[in-house]
């Protein structure tokens, strides 16, 4: 078990591609941070320079004290889950885990030893002799993890781990791997490009954009105080509305609004913070136009068009509101659900 | 067949029985031939059942050849030629899974132009090198040796090229998985590459196994020494004797065919299970 500290990562590709622009971050030994973002902003690649499977273009990086740039992946001590699992197809299971221990020059005992406890751990001890095409997705999938596990190395690096699997099978396993590194400890980095599996699993945030750090925070310091336009519209599901700071002084009550930080001309408000009853606290109101209702069970999406605006606008209450398609709704925004936000700069203004 | 139409049935089994007993029928009378008594291949007309000296001749052919016609006994031809052949196969195999393994797998420079040289060399068949080639055998002593006659057919583009096409199917993570558990570029060969390759083994097996045993001119042109005679040009000398003892002769054609045949027989399984079992 170990820290692990990115100083200026950088990953250039085929020397004009810049994947990765220069990451600093310094994981806590035990923790489990999330490398979340869109598709293509590099977050494979950060993670494969972590293994050392792809090189360093420039920066330093350290796992534990040792600077482990130059060093071949296996002998950074980490255990990597790929996406498509890469099990040896050829091997069994057992094979398949034994085989980093074999290399490794661990006697017998020792293995039997681990791998029974790492099959004992994912309930795979029923599969060990059988050969991995043998087995569904998710028992892959989980013999993927039992071959990271049983080699009890300093960090494991997950990779999309659970992109193959159906939702139901995803939502399990995401459950199981977060009991698991609650229980191991192992300090853990975990990429995926969902955000719904990067709010639950993480200790922390890393959200990556363009080969660069957006914000780094635990899931509910993001979702509260998104630091950029991006990160706000990445993080929480249905995104966050973004309206003109104007709409709100023409539409609603600029008294409330004088106080937002000075370059303030974008705010966001949060699907649930459209209220379509009035709060205590202060508030706007809005008038808006049902366009589409979305029952999804215990909450409800309405997709209202805001007057005099054309701004696709979405709220989520809980249940489901007597309102029908047509209707016209008033809606309240408290004051202090606004996330002011600066167009130009796309960051979040003042605090 | 999607439709189950009786005549059509039928009409394919006939067929199918014709095309087999075209090809069949060549074995059957060099069989039936190897059982004559001498004389009777002679008198003009083929028979078409087996005689009852069919023990006799494989075993004269067997243990003492056609010393006569310059061929020693079958036995140790079929040695020779088994020889030969496995060395051709073992060695074609070996460095063209190396030189494949070199080409896909490190980056080195001018690695396309090294691929490119490999893959040129397909064009140029033993035949169309063989006087340069005797040149170099020749200076090199290796006349009249299982090193002459292996060797210099060694080298195989066709295999590299086989096994480069295959590796570049294997998953680039597969490479990547056994680096993070240890595995070195030979271990991972070994562990790794070698055991998704079987089936593609087996297949080349087979078919470079055929072709090290039909050789003929080489062998013809390097060998004088009778120790070396492979079978295939062993039974050419005998027919070109003046008053050919084709019983004889058919008995080593016979011989000659059976180890190609149980090479095949015993790979088979091999590649078989490799289908079945397609696993990535
Ligand atoms: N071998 C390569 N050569 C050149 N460019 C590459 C290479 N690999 C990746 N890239 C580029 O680097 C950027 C980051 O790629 P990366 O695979 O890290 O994205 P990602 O965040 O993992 O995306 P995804 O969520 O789709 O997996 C992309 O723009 C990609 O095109
Ligand atoms: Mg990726």
């Amino acid at each position: 078990m170990a820290s692990i500290t990115l100083e200026g990562l950088k990953k250039t590709y085929g020397g004009n591609v810049d994947a990765v622009k220069g990451i600093d971050l310094s994981i806590e030994d035990g923790e489990f941070v999330v490398l979340v973002g869109p598709s293509g902003c590099g977050k494979s690649t950060l993670l494969r320079m972590v293994a050392g499977l792809e090189s360093i273009t420039q920066g330093t990086l350290k796992i534990g004290d040792r600077v482990v740039n130059r060093l071949e992946p296996a002998e950074r001590d980490i255990a990597m889950v790929f996406q498509n699992y890469a099990l040896y197809p050829h091997m069994t299971v057992y094979n398949n885990l034994a085989y980093g221990l074999k290399n490794r020059k661990f006697n017998r005992e020792q293995i039997e030893a681990r791998v029974q406890t790492a099959a004992r751990m994912l309930e795979i001890t029923d599969f060990l002799q059988r050969k991995p095409r043998q087995l569904s997705g998710g028992q892959r999938q989980r013999v993927a993890m039992g071959r990271a596990l049983v080699r009890d190395p300093a960090a494991f690096l997950l990779d999309e781990p659970l992109s193959n699997l159906d939702a139901k099978l995803r939502v399990q396993m995401r459950v199981e791997i977060k009991q698991l590194q609650r229980r191991l400890k192992t300090t853990s980095l975990y990429v995926t490009h969902d955000q719904l599996e990067a709010m639950t699993l993480g200790d922390r945030l890393v959200v990556l954009n363009g080969g660069q750090i957006e914000q780094v925070g635990t899931p509910m310091e993001i979702y509260a105080r998104p630091a950029s336009m991006f990160v706000a519209g990445f993080i929480g599901s249905p995104a966050m509305n973004m309206l003109p700071l104007d709409y709100l002084h023409v539409q609603g009550s600029g008294a409330l609004l004088h106080d937002l930080p000075e370059n303030t001309d974008t705010v966001g408000i949060r699907p649930d913070d459209m209220l379509l009853q009035a709060p205590d606290s202060p508030h706007f109101t809005v008038e808006a136009t049902l366009v589409l209702f979305e029952a999804a069970g215990a909450e409800s999406h309405l997709y209202v068009q805001l007057a005099d605006s054309e701004q696709p606008t979405v709220i989520r209450t809980s249940g489901q509101p007597p309102v029908s398609e047509g209707d016209t709704l008033t809606l309240h925004i408290a004051r202090e659900a606004i996330h002011p936000f600066n167009s130009a700069s796309g960051k979040r203004t003042g605090g | 067949m999607v439709e189950n139409r009786p005549w059509a049935n039928v009409f394919a089994h006939l067929m199918l029985i014709g095309g087999v007993a075209l090809v069949v029928f060549p074995v059957y009378i060099a069989i039936v031939a190897s059982t004559q008594a001498p004389g009777d291949l002679l008198r003009g007309s083929l028979p078409m059942w087996p005689g009852s000296h069919g023990w006799e001749n494989y075993k004269a052919m067997w243990s003492t050849g056609l010393s006569r016609a310059g061929a020693p006994p079958a036995g140790q031809m079929l040695w020779n030629s088994f020889v030969m052949a496995m060395a051709i196969t073992v060695g074609k195999l070996s460095i063209s899974l190396l030189s494949a393994f070199a080409i896909v797998y490190f980056r080195f420079r001018f690695r396309m132009f090294f691929f490119w040289l490999i893959f040129i060399t397909l064009m140029l068949p033993v035949e169309v090198r063989i006087i340069p080639t005797y040149q170099v055998v020749a200076d090199l002593s290796m006349l009249n040796s299982f090193a002459g006659l292996s060797i210099p057919l060694i080298a195989s583009a066709t295999a590299t090229f086989l096994f480069r096409q295959f590796f570049m199917t294997v998953p680039e993570e597969m490479l990547e998985a056994a680096r993070v558990d240890g595995a070195g570029p030979l271990k991972f060969f070994k562990d790794i590459l070698m055991p998704l390759s079987i089936t593609n083994i087996a297949a080349l097996f087979v078919i470079m196994f055929i072709y090290g045993w039909n050789q003929y001119l080489w062998p013809l042109l390097i060998t004088t020494d009778p120790d070396y005679y492979t079978i295939v040009m062993g039974i050419q000398r005998m027919t070109s004797e003046e008053n050919p003892q084709w019983h004889l002769i058919m008995a080593a054609v016979v011989l000659a065919a059976l180890p190609p045949v149980l090479v095949i027989l015993f790979m088979q399984r091999l590649f078989v299970k490799g289908l079945t079992e397609t696993e990535k």
